[in-house]
């Protein structure tokens, strides 16, 4: 029996299959079955890429790394400041306390203004924190949240006492022991940042701001009101003025701080929220009032006599700017050593009179009042003891109390 | 060496039947490896500055995890959809306000461009100059300046309010009461500002190229100039048209800092999310997803623009 074969598909349509194989659209070449080939490689090295990337914990054991201090070999040292933030000499370039330490100690500072914004930079060195490497500087200046953020993950050097007779002695009781940094183990204060109430007065026509409540409901001044981009100092306020601490809060006085905020931005009181540019709009009366950091309120008056501010009643947010050493610093004795520096008063009423933030040095107010009296009775530079009473710190948050904060807190201001 | 070598002596003669194969020119090795190593540093360039990061963007977009306890991928695909449900205001913030610019851009730019393209003349070379002349000032002042051009009191806004703009404007939802500044508005206007020669400069290419004798053929033939325009000089400079609002809008919809300058808590675009979700919340995930979604919403949309406009040479 032959065995069943059953009818082949015609020879046109043999041809047929062959030339779509071969030619035309669906054409099996060469090419499409690299293509293929090498989408379907491409696929899966993807995903094996994909599934191998991750993030390790960013948290290291303080001082685990290996102390490898280049101090003695290499005299300089590199410190990365804000801008503005260093007095500066007759002829706007020397900048003479650094000159002062190099002249006393030999050491030569590099000194680079490369901090702009605090979670910028954080973004900058974090990468190079988070794996174990130097960051290329020896000293940085950050806000008391990251300095705790850093200081909590591992990323700052232990400060070695010895070397800060000057720093431990004069550091004045307000900035002595914050709780994220008990005893100032890893850190010492540039400077104090209080946050207050500003107001251009021939914007508000002739009206004193003294509270965050007139700044929410004062139909006056609806959207010319500024607020800060900076969490802690805008919500610290509302705390203060809720009658809350902010030193010790409840996530249920956060959320009302923040409705009572939300309410403002409703009913388009507040026009919008700032960083460091709100001092433009102050000065041309765009905001007529808003909360600003006091060492520009201090800048902005010498040159527009319509800037006034006030401290509330309730109360006022001091922040602070603060020098640490990152982890893997290879000059940590010289940056230690220049930390020292600026804890001596005549040095540190130089930089007060230059940069008009509250000094956190003690006995700098007979060395500023050489410089110029009037500064050294300005209560925004050195609080007398009512202004300091006034004072209120926000408290250190956890990892996770942050985010959930900023999270929050981003909403508010839309995004 | 070449493939085509005479036959060894001692081998049979070719059948005389068989057709005449065509010799097969392989080129050398060397030869014809040359494109490729010409196209290794673009390649190179791609895969370490596009692929590599997109490959790590998108397994952030799917990890979970904290700062202090790192990060591992979970495949938590629901971030999208999360992201999306979350933000779909700012997405369509985005597209509104970057569309509306490149509309603008395109009514400002056209008219420049042909200008320079035509009528110039011998102030050609000037003119083009001074398109790009704001280049060499940085971004951040370029749009810090606007707050000055739009400050509250400033005559640009009391002109607007004089002349009743600022009304209509303000029923548009785009001013608020007397003021342009910390509104919709200010923002469309930092985008068109900023991003204007970007629409010019392709349009001025295209319409460059457009042979000035093709307008007096128009005329030959009865066309009055609007006819001229619309069916010789219009169609001509399609490429410019489309290259010019992929250039202006792309950017566009991704950028953030004149939202973040010249507006308000209720103006802020898709890009003030991504930056604040990276750098002020520090959640990863959600910022890396939305900028995939950004991404995929316009892709898709310039992928329909194009098909639609039916472009085959950008430029």
């Amino acid at each position: 029996m032959d065995p069943y074969e059953p009818d082949g598909p015609g020879a046109a349509l043999l041809a047929a299959a062959r030339r779509s194989l071969t030619g035309g659209r669906g054409a099996l070449t060469r090419r499409s079955l690299l293509r293929a080939g090498g989408g379907g490689a491409l696929a899966l090295a993807g995903t094996a890429a994909l599934s191998a990337c991750g993030i390790p914990p960013a948290r290291r054991e303080s001082g685990a790394a290996a102390f490898d201090d280049h101090s003695d070999r290499e005299k300089t040292v590199n410190f990365s400041n804000w801008t503005e933030y260093m007095d500066v000499g007759e002829d706007k370039k020397s900048r003479p306390t650094l000159t002062a330490f190099t002249r006393r100690t030999g050491i030569r500072v590099k000194y680079t203004e490369d901090i702009n914004d605090n979670v910028e930079f954080f973004g900058k060195i974090k990468p190079q924190l988070a794996a174990g490497q130097e960051t290329g500087r020896d000293l940085i200046c950050v806000t008391d949240w990251l300095a705790a953020r850093m200081i909590r993950l591992g990323w700052a050097q232990k400060l070695d006492a010895s070397l800060l007779p000057h720093a431990y002695t004069n550091l004045t009781e307000q900035f002595r022991d914050p709780d994220w940094d008990p005893g100032r183990a890893h850190s010492y204060p540039w400077t104090g940042i209080p946050a207050v109430i500003a107001y251009n007065i021939r914007a508000t026509g002739g009206r004193k701001v003294d509270s965050v409540s007139q700044l929410l409901d004062d139909p006056a001044l609806k959207g010319r009101v500024g607020f800060l981009t900076e969490m802690r100092d805008t919500v610290g306020m509302a705390l203060l003025d809720l009658g809350k601490n902010p030193a010790d809060f409840t996530d249920a006085d956060y959320d009302e701080a923040l409705a009572r905020l939300q309410g403002g931005v409703d009913k388009k009181q507040i026009r919008r929220f700032t960083g460091n540019d709100y001092t433009a709009d102050l000065d041309k009366g765009d905001l007529a009032a808003c909360i600003a950091w006091a060492g520009d309120v201090v800048q902005l008056q010498s040159d527009n006599p319509d800037v006034r501010f006030t401290i509330p009643a309730a109360g006022y947010i001091t922040s602070s700017d603060n020098l640490l050493i990152p982890a893997g610093a290879r000059r940590q004795r010289n940056a230690t050593r220049l930390i020292d520096h600026y804890y001596e008063p005549p040095v540190a009423a130089r930089l007060a009179a230059y940069i008009n933030y509250v000094c956190p040095v003690g006995g700098v107010g007979a060395e500023l009042a050489k410089i110029d009296p009037a500064l050294a009775a300005n209560t925004l530079i050195i609080p007398d003891r009512a202004t300091a009473a006034k004072s209120h710190a926000f408290r250190s948050l956890s990892g996770e109390e942050e985010k959930a904060y900023e999270e929050k807190f981003a909403k508010l201001i839309g995004a | 060496m070449t493939a085509a070598k005479a036959p060894p002596a001692d081998a049979p003669p070719p059948v005389p039947s068989a057709p005449a194969v065509p010799p097969v020119r392989t080129a050398p090795a060397r030869r014809r490896l040359t494109p490729y190593w010409l196209l290794l540093p673009g390649v190179l360039w791609l895969l370490v500055f596009f692929a590599l990061p997109m490959v790590y963007q998108a397994s952030t977009s799917v990890q979970t995890g904290s700062l202090e306890e790192g990060y591992t991928v979970t495949w938590h695909f629901a971030v999208y959809g999360d992201a999306l449900a979350e933000y779909w205001p700012h997405f369509v913030r985005s597209v509104l306000y970057a569309g509306t610019a490149t509309a603008l851009c395109l009514l400002l730019g056209y008219p420049l461009a042909y200008l320079i393209a035509f009528r110039a003349g011998r102030w050609r070379a000037l003119l083009l100059v001074l398109v790009i002349a704001p280049f060499f000032t940085s971004f951040l002042i370029r749009t810090l300046a606007w707050k000055t051009i739009l400050a509250d009191g400033g005559p640009l806004v009391e002109i607007l309010r004089t002349v009743g703009l600022l009304e209509v404007t303000a029923l548009l939802g785009m001013t608020e009461g007397d003021r342009v500044l910390a509104t919709p508005l200010a923002v469309v206007t930092g985008l068109t500002y900023n991003f204007l020669p970007f629409m010019i400069l392709p349009l001025y290419t295209s319409l460059e190229r457009i042979d000035p004798r093709l307008h007096e053929a128009a005329g030959d033939l009865y066309a009055r100039p609007f006819t001229a325009f619309r069916q010789v000089t219009l169609p001509l400079s399609m490429p410019g048209v489309v290259s010019g609002t992929l250039l202006t809008f792309i950017p566009a919809s991704g950028d953030y800092v004149n939202a973040e300058l010249l507006g308000s808590t209720d103006t802020k675009m898709v890009g003030n999310v991504i930056q604040s979700q990276f750098l002020r919340v520090l959640d990863y995930p959600t910022a890396a997803a939305l900028s995939f979604l950004l991404m995929a919403i316009v892709l898709i949309m310039v992928t329909v623009y194009i098909r639609r406009a039916g472009t085959e040479d950008l430029l």
